[in-house]
This record gives structure tokens, sequence and C-alpha cells, in this order.
């Protein structure tokens, strides 16, 4: 039912289009509008035009390198995330006879967990006095603690994988689900072995969904400050922490809006470049069906 | 499909246990050592108690952050359901320009990262006379679960039948009543998920709050705190209880999505 627009409309649309407007729309553009700011000797906000913020990121090394260690070590987590997901998803999607609705509940269920919780669970695990080194030396494989198992890039990389595993999980196990069984009887049936089927059929149809998955990971990890605070050694800087330092202990308010302006950027063509690939494969399926 | 038992679906029966453990492992380790006697969590456990679950109830910075957060939750899940569920049904009910626009706007609190959101309503929040405070929490929280009731509702008002209202209209039932027969028991259950997922997200939720934060912390960002100052066994057993609440949360929500009213 499409009605013209009238005063029944305003009275529903306008508390929604006024709280977005005000609460979301006009402080990004204030961060905007700040980037282009620049400060007096005592760090008070001076308004103007200035593309200085810009040219301090792009020309220190310390900030525009962690943008690029930050995409790298974002990369790294969305990588090992989908390696690890395909097998779960195929099995509870293709493999599971029984216990079907159970398996994909235990697979969301981390996502009602508190991050806090699961990034915490890292620590007690990794840590120098942690359960795994202290299981190791009991069992006599390591004599000392290995300290380099917290409070490094590795360990920031495992909890952002387990924290970020299910939104990858979720989208693949629907896409493999929705691929019809006989299709890949089909296959099968046509001669073609298990392998052939799986990166000829199953894989194919299921883009859409792996590429979802795969940019939840990627641009989660990509904003991520609070597991490199907390699993992250003193190095394991991710771009969020500068960011979140400059309106903090740094007090410099156009770098930090400019850091944050890129960082909106790069997100934005993420999505943009993923949704534009959904769209592309997803064509392809329903051409293929 | 036939099922037959070598080597190639072993090994994948055997990656996808490995794979849940993976991800179970961690959580089991929290529940477990929150029964720790000791102070350090190490190999292997030195018996049992509940000493940490006894400290927790003394801990009062740690009792009035979940208070706090609950009323959050709470607040900011009522504005969210109201604000949201009446945009839903005005972008699915009319067409207007901007529309397009406005669909993927309302998508931008859910996708972009959260820190960004703080500190865009850090820096504009104090230019508009909101303090840095509980007020400007509740606003933070209440925008990004608009967002997430608005998409929700808005995605089951796409799959109920058109017709439903229109056949009310034509039997004479002013819009509002049409609305409270018709079309709210339709999404009933799409309002309590909604809600629940609302609720958890906001007890959940760490970038926007730790921003715009002032004196009161939330339960997370109290958390958080904890850990700074050091690993205490305090949190094994506050994470344990809330796994619970969690579990019992999407027991709930399950209940009400298997409850679907047949539509037609």
């Amino acid at each position: 039912m499409r009605s013209k627009l009238n005063a029944n409309f305003y009275i529903l649309f306008l508390p929604l289009a006024l709280w977005m407007l005000l609460f979301l729309i006009f402080p990004y553009l204030r961060v905007l509008v700040q980037s282009f700011y620049t400060t007096n000797d005592f760090g008070v906000l001076q308004p103007g035009f200035s593309l200085d913020s810009y040219r301090r990121f792009f020309t220190k090394e310390l900030y525009y390198f962690t943008l690029i260690k930050t995409f790298g070590l974002s990369l790294v987590v969305t990588s090992v995330a989908l390696l690890i997901s395909i097998p779960l998803a195929y099995y509870i999607a293709f493999k599971a006879t029984k216990n079907k609705t159970l398996l994909y509940t235990l697979i969301i269920l981390p996502l009602w967990v508190s991050y806090i919780v699961r990034a915490y669970a890292w620590k007690i695990i990794l840590g120098g006095e942690g359960i795994l080194n202290t299981f190791l030396m009991k069992i006599g494989l390591i004599g000392t603690p290995i300290n380099a198992l917290l409070y490094s890039d590795f360990s920031v990389v495992i909890g952002m994988v387990h924290i970020y595993c299910p939104f990858v999980l979720m989208p693949i196990y629907t896409a493999f689900e929705q691929i019809p069984k006989s299709l890949v009887e089909a296959s099968k049936d046509l001669g073609a072995n298990r392998f052939t089927t799986f990166f000829k059929v199953v894989l194919p149809l299921s883009l859409p969904g792996i590429i979802a998955g795969a940019t939840f990971a990627f641009v989660l990890s990509l904003g991520d400050f609070l597991a490199p605070i907390l699993l992250g050694g003193s190095n394991t800087l991710f771009i969020s922490n500068i960011f979140q330092n400059m309106f903090g202990t740094s007090n410099d308010k156009p770098l930090g809006s400019a850091i944050g302006i890129v960082l909106l950027m790069v997100v934005l063509v993420v999505l943009e470049l993923s949704s534009k690939a959904e769209k592309r494969f997803g064509s392809l399926q329903s051409n293929k069906q | 499909m036939k099922k037959r038992f070598d080597f190639l679906n072993l090994g994948i029966a055997t990656s996808a246990a490995l794979v849940m453990a993976f991800i179970y492992f961690p959580m089991l380790i929290v529940v477990l050592y929150s029964f720790n006697p000791e102070t350090v969590n190490a190999f292997p456990m030195k018996g049992f108690s509940l000493k940490w679950y006894g400290k927790l109830f003394e801990n009062t910075s740690l009792l009035s952050s979940l208070k706090i957060s609950v009323l959050i939750g709470l607040g900011g899940t009522f504005v969210a359901l109201v604000i949201g569920t009446m945009g839903a049904i005005a972008m699915h009910k009319y067409q207007f320009r901007l529309k397009r626009i406005f669909e993927r706007v309302v998508l931008l609190p859910i996708t972009l990262p959260g820190i960004l959101t703080g500190v865009a309503m850090l820096s504009f929040f104090p230019l508009m006379g909101i303090k840095i405070s509980l007020t400007a929490v509740i606003i933070g929280h209440t925008t990004f679960l608009i967002c997430i009731v608005l998409t929700q509702i808005y995605a089951r008002l796409k799959r109920l039948d058109p017709f439903l209202e229109e056949a009310a209209a034509d039997l004479g039932s002013p819009p509002l009543q049409t609305f409270w027969k018709v079309t709210l028991p339709n999404i009933r259950t799409a309002l309590i998920g909604s809600a629940m997922l609302a609720f958890t997200l906001s007890l959940d939720e760490i970038p926007v709050t730790f921003f715009l934060i002032a004196r009161e912390n939330t339960l997370p960002i109290e958390i958080y705190t904890m850990l700074r100052r050091g690993i205490t066994p305090e949190v094994n057993a506050i994470s344990t209880i809330i796994f619970v609440i969690s579990l019992t949360a999407l027991a709930i929500s399950i209940k009400f999505g298997e409850r679907e009213p047949s539509i037609v």
C-alpha cells in the first residue's frame, strides 16, 4: 500500500528524521569540519580551512604506516576467520543430519556473549602466568613461560578472529543452506568429484555470503580499538588507537578528525566495493539457477 | 546425498569440531576459573570455591555499574522501539524523495566503526548543550538502537501481505485501529525480537559509551577498567553471570522466533 504523503506521514517520520539529523549526521559533519581546523599553542581549536592535519597524517610515518599495518592485520584476521569458518559452516549445512538447529544456535550464541568477556578470555589463556603457559610447563614442553604469547600482534589477531568469527559463520552458513541440494547431487551424478563439486558449484554459489562475512570481519577489525589495548603490546597499535589518543591524552582534535575522515573513507570504499561484488556474484547465481 | 565414511568426511568433521572448540574453549575457561579459589589463573585449578561470587556482591561500583547499564538499556530500547517502529511504518507505507538515501543512512550506525560514531558524538553533543554524561550515553545508544529496531521491523513489514491493511481500510477501519488490530499483531514477534537484540547490544556496547561517559561507568566499561588495573578473578565470576544471562536472552528470542504467527 503506497499512500500519498500526509500529516500521518510526518507524525511517523519526523521523530526519526530529526533524531538522525541531530544525533548522527550533524556529529559526523562536525568531524569533517573539525578536520580542517587548527589548534593554537594551548591546544584550543581555531576555526578555519586548513589541510594541515591531512598533510601531517600522510607525511608522518607513525600515522600512515599504522593505517597500512591496521589494513594488513585486518586482512589476516579476515583470511583466518574465513579459513576456519568455511569448514564448520560446510559441515553444519551439508554433513550434519541431526541437531542442525542446535549447531547453528551454537555458532551464533557467542554474538550474545559480551565482547569484553571474549577479549578477556584470551588474556587469561595467553598470559605469562596464564593457562596455556602453565599447562605447557606442567607437561614439560617448555621450561619458562613464553611471554610473547600475549601482548603481541599474534594475540590481537587470535582474539579478533575469535570475536568476529560468528559474523563470518552466519552469512556463509546461510549461503550454503540456500544452495539446492539437487544441484550438488547433479554435479556428482555428472561425474564431478567432491573437490570439483565444491570449487565449481558450492563455492561460486555461496560467494555473496562469503563476501558478506569477509566484509563484516574486515570492517569490524579495522575499527576495533579495544582488542589492541587489551591483548596487544606497546607496538601493536591500530589506527583507531591513534585516533582515540588524539581525543584523549594527545588532545589534537583536528588531526584526530582527519584520521577519522580517512578511516571513514576507507570503510565506505570497502563497503561499496563489497556491495557491488555481492550484487555481481548474486546475479551470477540467479542466472545459473 | 550418500553418507560415506572416508578420510575427507572425517577431515571435514574434525576441522568443524576443532573450530567449534576454538569458539567455546575460551568461554569455558572463564566459567571454569570463576570457581578457582586462587588469584592466579594457572593450570591446573586448585579446588572449587564460590568466593569470587561473594566478592562480586561486595563490589559496590560493579553493582552500581550494572544498575546503570540496565537503566540505559531499558530507556534506550523503549525510545528506539517507539521511534524505530514509527519510522519503519512511514518508510514502508509512503514513497518520498531521499527514501533510498535514508535507507542507507539508518544502516550507518551499524556498519561504521563504533569508535567513529563515538568521537563524532563527543565532538558535536557539547555544541548542542548536551554535556558528556549519562544523558549523552543514552542518546548515543538510542541512535544505533533505533537503527536496529527500524531495520528489523522494516524487513518484517516488507514480508507482510499488503492487502491486509487495505482490506481493513476497505471494511471501514480507521488507520489507528488498523494499526492496533492488524499491523501490530503481525509484527509482534519482530518487536519482541528486536527489543531483546537492542537491549543485549546496549548492555554490551563499549566504543560509543567510552567517549560519552562521565563519572558513572556502565558494566562493560567497569569491567574494562578492572582489567586495566590488572586481572582479577572477579571478572571471571561476573563474566559467567553475563554468559548465563545471554543464554537466557537467546533462548527467549528463539522461542518467540518460532512462534511466528502465520500470515494470511
